[in-house]
């Protein structure tokens, strides 16, 4: 296939380098420095897509970030990705990509026969048509709009690609590398600071590299090579292409995404494919540039209408000719330079002003060039369906609302420039208040919320001169505020030609007895008449006009629509367009991957992962895991072909009967040590806690200020001014935040530390009627009889050499201890348990024996204590003191907590003795009643009790005090069963705690 | 992202701290009686203002200090932060 498009020279194109690439599954030739779009347009292609609403075909408009339409879906190394802009991704040997929006191809569309039928969907059709009947919305509505909609199919592999994301911190940071961002670099660097200068392009230089200027006697293309070069040098400078800054945070955190990848066939080994930065700067300097736009008229998204600066970067950056007949109609001398550029490469354009008169070196140019001129003309539609074919023109009144006769010309593209809007995304997201300037149409950035300054054409600053000036003096000024250096920069010569004023002229009136669609947003395909039903319908705010209609919304953010709206509403409300003021613009600039968003806190590294020091023994020793948290612990030691059931309940009746070992590291453990320690509990804990003896473990409730209870735990006093206390797994951070809180800013007087040892001890769980054997061969030298060691004592003991914490603490309510040794002796201490064990039937058991457990000694835990509950709720009301105060207790006097029939803990057995009650199931007085049907309660944890070898749960339930013997339902609509239970005691096994001191 | 001069580590980022709320609320002294409505001030009932406004953060992943930050809720300024047992002038 030739390149038919292509001219014989120029271009920054590597001729060389010539590349294959399929679209829509036909075979092309490009060369290496092509984006899809050039080359495409090199071979002649404009049909791209199709319109989001009205599937009307769609080509290209722009030639970068500004594009809104040539949207494709893209194949890459196995990997598909959406919403990828054909103007921005770079061709690479075998880059594959697809339209979006067609079915069944780009060149047959059945969704456009809605266009011929003239079935437009008009603002607001979504809104009105698809809210009734509400049950249509499944079946028919959303599968419609879905089918519909989109632009792209997310895949739904996981992504092989790796993405980073980096921290930085600078003195200066700018955005884009056009003249004033070079210029701005350049001094700042020159002054010793620390710039980082992004580019969101391949190359380097902005509007440089299509302008014909010369700075200090080069062109400007090669005054920025040259720039780019020296900035590369310096240490103290980091320049960056295919880096779109694309949102600006408080205090000076702007968010950067860096294309590392996208340019190649396949992303390098070890390499991301995007870098996402996060830039904190001292200072920012916004150089982003501005945004030519369109002046609307009849079918102004046919393909081949473009904006005249896409055609003439098409020329000269990519070598290629977006037609070989060109219409130019502009308001402003930029189209004059399109129309330059064509006829240096021998093709003859006819330029349309809407101006009657204008005069400039620029226009004197194109004169002598021969170039036909028409003023006081404009295109009043495009004709063509899939690629233009001609234009209706028609002459236009000074006061530009009467059309002379209409006549019809031979062209194959329409270049429309309608002068420029700066870029002041990121300049608004950063609070900047913008202002109004008169002279160009256009908002440019206000008074800085942050510290950032716009400068250029960003600023609506046309002129180089003016430009290079104000930028490096700029970058200087920065500098030596955060530097102290004073370098003095030679400004260079700027050769520019001087441009006339445009003309306001934005919108051609539509012809008598022809109603063509305008279009304002390409994008989303919302038309002049869509803004006007709007306004006709009463929005007013451009807030709610924009969601109405849809403009400027999605992923262009109205890069080139927003003005023209605007225009459109303050012409219709005849309101100035300050008045009207515009829509705020958000972050991101421009679509962002969620990859590069995520980065590498996917899969395995999307949270921490916690393990015992005894892991690697579980894992050999087949454990299920679970996660409880961040932590993996196991839930059953698999034997055969166990299911959790089975295995879980084996290793509960081992604890019943025998002994077992459970990995409890994962408590948490906070080391408080001060003379004032004791107070500090007596404080935080409901109960009295100054008298507890040296060597002594006690247990506690702890509650917040409105008196729920936040978590429970034993405390253990090691000697006259330490404690170790324990909290649960979940509740550890809190725990030590709150103790932190309250000694920090509450009572600094008290002389206490605390700081978490969670990681420094290792804890195994050793329970069942055969433990104090157990231990009695674990540590020989120690007297842990029960008078030697009584419930809830504490001692330190020799383990085979390695020092040990003993408590005589029990979660199971079986005869059971907790020992503790450092984490690097976790292991040795687990295998000599099980060693030791081993005669005595020892067996691990994971968390849901011990669950089941603690369930039926009817111990709270997590499922009990949720945020919730007070103490009474859980049965602890024993330990609420009477004499002293502490955190919340003053919460426990309100109304509601002290009710007759306040919640409590009740144990459930349902009647059957077979049925499982699922957790979450909500316990009712009748199940037949109507709905909403009065909610008594729920369960909150389920357990086969292997002490009756029947099911049995907990539950928190209303008069709960009173309703022993009561028989309810339990109701879980999700599981969808219905179980007749009978409330019991929630201390389902031993009920008077005698195990536990035996 | 803020950036927050901890008093104690020097300017860092925001998701090294996790907020807790009005550093103007003073807890009521052990011991004594309290009326409901003074409790209820000191437990719930916070201004919420659009402001200028102090307010607690601990440096949760750093040195672990309480600290009061003066901040304007509306534009997220800092203007000055102290240690925990610093008086707010
Ligand atoms: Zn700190």
């Amino acid at each position: 296939m030739t390149q038919a498009f292509r001219i014989e020279n120029g271009g920054l194109i590597n001729r060389d380098k010539k590349l294959s690439f399929k679209f829509n599954g036909k075979t092309y030739f490009g060369y290496e420095g092509d984006t899809l779009a050039s080359a495409l347009l090199a071979n002649g292609v404009h049909l791209i897509g199709r319109s989001f609403k009205y599937h009307r075909p769609r080509g290209f408009f722009g030639a970068g970030v500004d594009e809104p339409y040539a949207v494709v879906q893209l194949y890459r190394n196995g990997e598909t990705e959406p919403n990828i802009k054909a103007t921005e991704q770079e061709l690479f040997e075998g880059l594959e990509a697809k339209s979006v929006n067609c079915w069944p191809s780009v060149n047959f569309d059945i969704g456009a026969i809605n266009n011929f039928l003239k079935i437009f969907l008009p603002a607001g059709f979504y809104y009105k048509t698809f809210m009734w009947p509400k049950s249509f919305w499944y079946r028919i509505y959303e599968p419609f709009i879905r089918k519909a909609a989109g632009l792209g199919v997310a895949s739904t592999k996981h992504d092989k690609e790796r993405y980073e994301h980096k921290y930085e911190y600078c003195d200066l940071l700018i955005a884009g590398s056009g003249p004033s961002g070079l210029a701005g670099a350049y001094a700042a660097a020159k002054n010793g600071a620390k710039v980082i200068l992004a580019e969101d392009k391949p190359r380097f230089g902005g509007s440089l590299l299509t302008s014909d200027v010369n700075i200090g006697n080069q062109s400007g293309k090669d005054w920025a090579e040259g720039i780019i070069a020296e900035l590369k040098t310096m240490p103290n400078v980091v320049v960056k292409n295919r880096s779109q800054i694309f949102g600006y945070y408080d205090h000076n955190m702007l968010v950067m995404s860096e294309k590392v990848s996208d340019h190649l066939p396949s992303t390098k080994k070890y390499h991301p494919n995007k870098r996402l930065w996060y830039i904190r700067a001292k200072e920012v300097l916004i150089s982003s540039g501005s945004i030519e736009r369109p002046i609307v008229f009849g079918n102004n998204d046919t393909p081949g209408v473009m904006l005249s600066s896409a055609a003439k970067e098409y020329l000269k950056v990519y070598g290629v000719l977006v037609g070989r007949k060109p219409l130019v109609f502009t308001n402003n001398d930029s189209g004059y330079e399109t129309a330059i550029e064509f006829k240096k490469y021998g093709v003859d354009p006819v330029v349309l002003d809407s101006r009657k008169s204008a005069e400039s070196e620029i226009i004197d140019e194109a004169k002598n060039l021969g170039i036909n001129i028409k003023n006081s003309y404009v295109v009043v539609a495009a004709q063509g369906y899939k690629k233009v074919k001609s234009a209706d023109i028609a002459s236009i009144s000074d006061d530009k609302k009467q059309l002379g006769k209409i006549e019809n010309i031979q062209c194959d593209c329409i270049c429309v420039s309608g002068f420029w809007t700066p870029t002041i995304h990121l300049a608004s997201q950063s609070g900047n208040k913008t202002k109004f300037k008169e002279e160009i149409d256009a908002f440019v950035p206000g008074q800085s919320k942050q510290n950032e300054i716009t400068l250029g054409a960003a600023n609506g600053v046309f002129s180089l001169d003016e430009t290079l000036k104000t930028s490096f003096k700029a970058g200087s000024e920065l500098s030596k505020k955060i530097t102290e250096n004073n370098n003095e920069i030679a400004i260079p010569n700027v050769v520019e030609k001087k441009s006339s004023q445009h003309d306001k002229f934005w919108c051609v009136p539509l012809p008598k007895g022809k109603n063509y669609k305008r279009f304002l947003d390409f994008q989303n395909d919302v038309a002049v008449s869509d803004v006007e039903i709007a306004l006709r319908e009463g929005y007013r705010s451009i807030e709610h006009v924009k969601r109405y209609t849809t403009l400027g919304m999605a992923t262009d953010q109205g890069k080139t629509s927003n003005l023209n709206g605007l225009q459109l509403v303050s012409e219709i409300e005849n309101k100035v367009v300050p008045a009207v003021g515009h829509t705020t613009f958000r972050p991101p600039y421009t679509p962002v991957s969620i990859g590069a968003i995520v980065g590498r806190e996917v899969g395995k590294h999307s949270k921490p992962t916690r393990k015992s020091p005894m892991h690697s023994w579980h894992e050999k020793n087949n454990a299920v895991f679970v996660d409880a948290g961040v932590w993996l612990r196991p839930r059953y030691y698999k034997r055969g072909n166990e299911n959790l059931f089975e295995g879980s309940k084996r290793e509960a009746k081992n604890v019943r009967t025998n002994v077992g070992v459970c990995d409890v590291t994962t408590l948490g453990k906070i080391d408080i040590k001060g003379p004032d320690a004791a107070e500090l509990l007596n404080r935080v804990y409901t109960n009295a806690w100054l008298k507890l003896p040296v060597g002594k473990a006690r247990y506690g409730v702890m509650l917040r200020e409105d008196g729920i209870v936040m978590d429970d735990g034993t405390t253990t006093r090691i000697s006259e001014n330490h404690y170790h206390m324990t909290t649960t797994t979940a509740q550890a951070a809190n725990v030590l935040s709150h103790l932190e809180y309250y000694l920090q800013l509450v009572w600094p007087e008290l002389n206490v530390n605390v700081v978490s040892t969670t990681e420094q001890w290792a804890g195994a769980a050793i329970a069942g009627p055969k433990s104090r054997d157990l231990l009695q061969k674990l540590f020989p030298n120690s007297d842990v009889s029960n008078e030697g060691l009584p419930f809830m004592g504490y001692m330190e003991g020799d383990l085979f050499g390695v020092k040990a914490r003993i408590f005589r603490i029990s979660f199971s309510g079986e005869l059971a201890y907790e020992v503790n040794v450092e984490s690097d002796y976790g292991n040795f201490m687990w295998e000599k348990i099980i060693e030791v064990g081993e005669e005595f039937n020892i067996q691990p058991y994971g968390t849901e024996a011990l669950s089941t457990l603690r369930i039926e000694m009817g111990h709270v835990a997590g499922s009990e204590l949720d945020g919730r509950t007070i103490p009474f709720d859980n049965a602890l009301e024993g330990l609420i003191s009477k004499k002293k105060d502490f955190i919340g207790k003053r919460s426990l006097q309100r109304s509601a907590f002290i009710a007759e029939d306040r919640q409590r803990i009740v144990g459930v057995v349902p009647l059957d003795k077979q049925t499982s009650i699922p957790e979450g199931s909500h316990l009712v007085k009748d199940d037949k009643a109507p709905l909403p049907n009065p909610k008594l309660g729920h369960i909150s944890a389920s357990c086969w009790s292997v002490e009756y070898d029947n099911p049995f749960s907990l539950a928190i339930l209303k008069d709960g005090k009173n309703m022993i013997g009561q028989k309810l339902f339990a109701m879980s609509p999700l599981k969808n069963k219905v179980i007749p239970v009978e409330i019991v005691s929630s201390h389902y096994v031993d009920p008077k705690g005698e195990r536990v001191r035996s | 992202m803020l950036y927050i001069n901890c008093p104690h580590c020097g300017m860092r980022s925001q998701n090294e701290f996790s907020y807790g709320g009005d550093a103007s609320v003073k807890r009521p002294e052990l011991n004594k009686e309290v009326s409901d409505q003074e409790w209820d001030n000191f437990v719930y009932n916070r201004k919420s203002l659009r402001g200028k406004h102090l307010e607690l953060w601990q440096h949760i992943s750093g040195c672990r200090q309480w600290i009061k930050v003066e901040r304007d809720t509306a534009t997220h300024e800092i203007f000055r932060t102290f240690k925990a047992d610093e008086e707010v002038a």
